[in-house]
């Protein structure tokens, strides 16, 4: 796999990682544009807006852009973080110069009233869809608790209350502020001639203008975090949630791959300490670990599903777990085992194209820097066990956040320390 | 150039299916044993996920522990769970790790341990999953829509009522694995990295001396088909509904796969376009095919707040009545650029490949090559695609909604 990286005089950046093998061509817009970027009274707009991009621009509207996309059968989407926007496609290698145009066009739109009006619609439907089912927003719940004076601790699709105030006029100035040449990268895998590439970028997008951008002015630094506890009572689940938050390695930090490394021995959802002592003996539906990383900030995450009436045993077995942890250490064969897990999972998945764009694009664009498979391989091979007990140190799991919705109305979190 | 697939049966009945996919670094194997809920009792239904489970509890000289340790070692991406049909076991790895992964398997189908002291927690895991899927209203609405359509077994939910899982034995689960554990109607699908010659071998020293369990009986009985309703507090109706169509095995398919690409594939699909883009009615809203071995249905799904359910529902009967008067050339040619690229892609997935070949081999005794595929799609016209719909309407007869408030549908279901 080749890669080749050239930035456009407005500032746009172009990025590929070729690989011959390929028979698709993965191509997406990465704009560094998300909820955290957001003004408390535009909570959600980042999301809305990645929804209207699919609305139609000057040139097309809607129904056009959506059947010109079909049309080349190209698989495409996008999705919002907190930290970015993405708009991608996954096509054959003979529609790539038609998806640059159409991508490009897109990320010009129109933002027509009406349009706005008819998508609000399907974004409260959305939200609805997500209070209803499982986990019954835990996540953005546990956010909010844990960054309580932060955009970081604001959910993605924003509340219904603040959708609903949301205004077209509103939208067009975020998006006046935020999509900025100079805020986005163009990135391509599987199959791509890069010098194509650059002349469609430069064709199709070359003459935007490049301005400032109004980024969160806070995304290279650490968060302050506040561990308390939120106890939501949710009479219409009949399983407990529960969300565990501490603070872990930012994105750009070195300890990122040891701690994914500690999350995958404590908490992967097979064979791990959680699924030993909480799942194969069936006190639980789930218990995993993982992290969630951020510029500047980063999180470990213990998650647990299980019967309401189970929930304060189990939750003394996920303290003691991690206890054990903080005390003994890991043991070399759990290490080993977690970095094979997680380099077979890196390797096998780079065998699709549109596996490697989200790969590739995010690495650039939360730390400008390109990894091969190799490299990130060799990165996790690297990890010590003395490295992971240093993380340790460094980032306690205790005191953390509790957030538990479903059945219970009370429950008892002094074992982690609030 | 994609080779052809490759096939071959040994004597105790157990099929191999290949597919080389050189150009790949990965390897993917699935093993499907004839062990799916459809061969439960009918007053323990989840007893075949339970055995699904248990096997998975230590096997050949391996206790559990070092069963899923053997596999995290190989770095296979693995998972196993009885399904409808099948108790199917999957694992991708790194093409070298194959000859290493292969003996586990066999272990892991005919030396499984089932421990005893270990039945009551396989049992609390498969209470688990049921106490799960009662959150779940989406997958509520299409579990009692299958019921509802499919009749018994073919409409079943693998997971089975609490009740039932509750009154299973230990003994039970012996008598399950002994009745349907064998290499009859057991498929070995494998494509990525590999060599077939070699894999045969090695295949056949693994599981020839298999001794074949008795052929299964089933006996069947149509769904009762009409409307129900299951009342939650939810936000959101989920609206679930069955139309007419045709099974896989059925040289129709193809066209009925075409017809519901238009109702639902991309964004400039009917369903999208109607129901989404221009009214905003739904988040999500989506129809595709589901097949028995001998019955296929129009599956649709729509999630709706209660006070637009109504006219969601109206409008799913509407463009299914619209879809039975045909489709439009252009409609079909997006479609089809879209199924293409698919197929296309599939060829840089090799687990999605060793599904696929086990997929058409135990619905079509015969498994589809990438070219054939593409061969079969392009071969397709619009002229067919409504002969088949005047043929074969896409008339609704099962559906489901889950939520605060009862549907009137008698127009379409009387």
């Amino acid at each position: 796999m080749q890669f080749h990286r050239v930035t456009l005089p407005n500032g746009l950046e172009v990025l590929a990682e070729h690989n011959s093998q390929a028979y698709s061509t993965a191509i997406g817009y990465f704009v560094k544009t998300g909820a955290r970027d957001e003004p408390p009274e535009m909570s959600g707009v980042s999301h809305f807006l990645e929804h209207m991009m699919f609305k139609g621009s000057q040139r097309r509207s809607a129904d056009e852009l959506n059947r010109e996309l079909d049309e080349i059968g190209s698989h495409s989407n996008a999705y919002t973080s907190e930290e970015q926007t993405v708009y991608h496609a996954v096509l054959l290698p003979e529609y790539v110069d038609r998806a640059v145009e159409l991508l490009s066009d897109m990320l010009r739109p129109a933002l027509r009233n009406e349009d706005f009006d008819t998508e609000k619609k399907v974004i409260l439907e959305e939200i609805a869809k997500y209070e209803d089912e499982p986990p019954f927003g835990v996540f953005e719940k546990a956010m909010a608790a844990h960054f309580p004076n932060h955009s970081l601790g604001r959910p993605i699709l924003g509340t219904r209350q603040s959708v609903s105030a949301l205004s077209v006029d509103q939208m067009r100035h975020y998006f006046e502020n935020q999509y900025s040449p100079t805020n986005m990268a163009l990135v391509a895998t599987g199959n791509v001639d890069f010098e194509q590439l650059v002349k469609l970028a430069a064709k199709h997008a070359g003459h935007w203008e490049p301005f400032i951008p109004q980024r969160d002015p806070t995304r290279r630094q650490r968060v302050a975090s506040r561990p308390s506890r939120q106890i939501i009572h949710q009479p219409v689940a009949t399983q407990q949630y529960v969300l565990l938050v501490s603070d872990a390695p930012a994105a750009e930090s070195p300890d990122r791959f040891a701690a994914r490394l500690l999350a995958t021995i404590v908490g992967d959802d097979s064979g791990s300490r959680l699924f030993w002592e909480l799942v194969d003996t069936g006190r639980a539906e789930s218990a995993e670990a993982g992290v969630h990383e951020f510029q500047g900030t980063g999180l470990m995450l213990t998650y647990l599903c299980c019967r309401p009436e189970d929930t304060p045993q189990n939750l003394r077995s996920i303290a003691d777990i991690w206890q054990d942890v903080v005390r003994h250490g890991i043991k070399d064969d759990e290490l080993e085992r977690a970095k094979s897990k997680i380099c077979s999972q890196i390797v096998l998945s780079s065998e699709r194209a549109a596996n490697r764009l989200f790969a590739v694009g995010s690495s650039w664009l939360t730390r400008g820097e390109y990894r091969s498979v190799r490299e990130l391989v060799e990165q996790y091979r690297a990890v010590t066990a003395d490295q992971i007990h240093r993380l340790l140190e460094q980032y306690p799991v205790h005191p953390c956040t509790v957030c538990a919705v479903g059945p219970l109305e009370e429950l008892d979190t002094s074992r982690f320390g609030v | 150039m994609p080779e052809a697939i490759h096939c071959t049966c040994l004597d105790n009945g157990l099929v191999i299916l290949g597919e080389r996919m050189p150009w790949l670094e990965s390897v993917a194997v699935g093993l499907h044993v004839p062990a799916g809920c459809i061969y439960d009792p009918a007053d323990k239904v989840g007893l075949a996920h339970l055995v699904g489970e248990m096997v998975q509890r230590g096997c050949g000289p391996r206790d559990s522990r070092q069963f899923l340790e053997a596999l995290e070692l190989l770095g296979a991406n693995y998972g196993g769970a009885a399904g409808l049909a099948h108790a199917s076991f999957r694992a991708t790895l790194l093409a070298d790790n194959l000859d290493a992964l292969l003996p586990i398997f066999a272990d892991l189908v005919r030396r499984p341990h089932l421990p005893a002291d270990q039945f009551e927690d396989a049992r609390q895991t498969a209470l688990q999953a049921i106490q799960a899927r009662e959150d779940d209203f989406a997958e509520q609405a299409m579990n009692q829509l299958e019921r509802l359509h499919f009749g018994d077994p073919w409409g079943r939910d693998e997971l089975g009522t609490r009740q039932a899982v509750l009154s299973l034995r230990y003994e039970d689960v012996v008598e399950f694995y002994q009745r349907c554990y064998g290499p009859r109607n057991c498929i070995i699908s494998v494509a990525g990295q590999f060599q077939w010659e070699h894999l045969v071998e090695k295949i056949g020293e693994l599981f020839g001396d298999w001794k074949p369990q008795e052929p299964p009986r089933l006996e069947s009985k149509a769904g009762k088909r009409g409307y129900e309703h299951l009342e939650r507090p939810t936000q959101q109706t989920h609206i679930a509904l069955a139309a007419d169509a045709v099974a896989y095995r059925d040289a129709d398919y193809f066209l009925a796969r075409a017809a519901v690409g238009v109702l639902s594939d991309g964004a400039s699909s009917r369903l999208f376009v109607e129901v989404r883009e221009k009214r905003g009615l739904c988040y999500t809203v989506a129809a595709r095919c589901q097949s028995t071995l001998d019955e296929g249905a129009v599956l649709c799904y729509a999630g709706t707040t209660t006070e637009r359910a109504q006219q969601t529902w109206d409008l799913l009967v509407e463009e299914l009545e619209r879809l039975a008067e045909g489709v439009t050339a252009e409609e079909w040619s997006r479609v089809k650029a879209k199924i293409k690229s698919a197929i296309v892609m599939l060829q840089e997935s090799s687990s999605a490949r060793s599904s696929n070949l086990a997929s058409d081999y135990y619905h079509r005794g015969k498994a589809f090559s990438i070219e054939e595929l593409k061969h079969i799609l392009d071969n397709i016209t619009v002229d067919q695609i409504n002969d088949y719909l005047k043929r074969r309407p896409p008339r609704i007869r099962s559906a489901v909604s889950v939520g605060a408030q009862r549907l009137e549908v008698r127009r379409a279901i009387p």
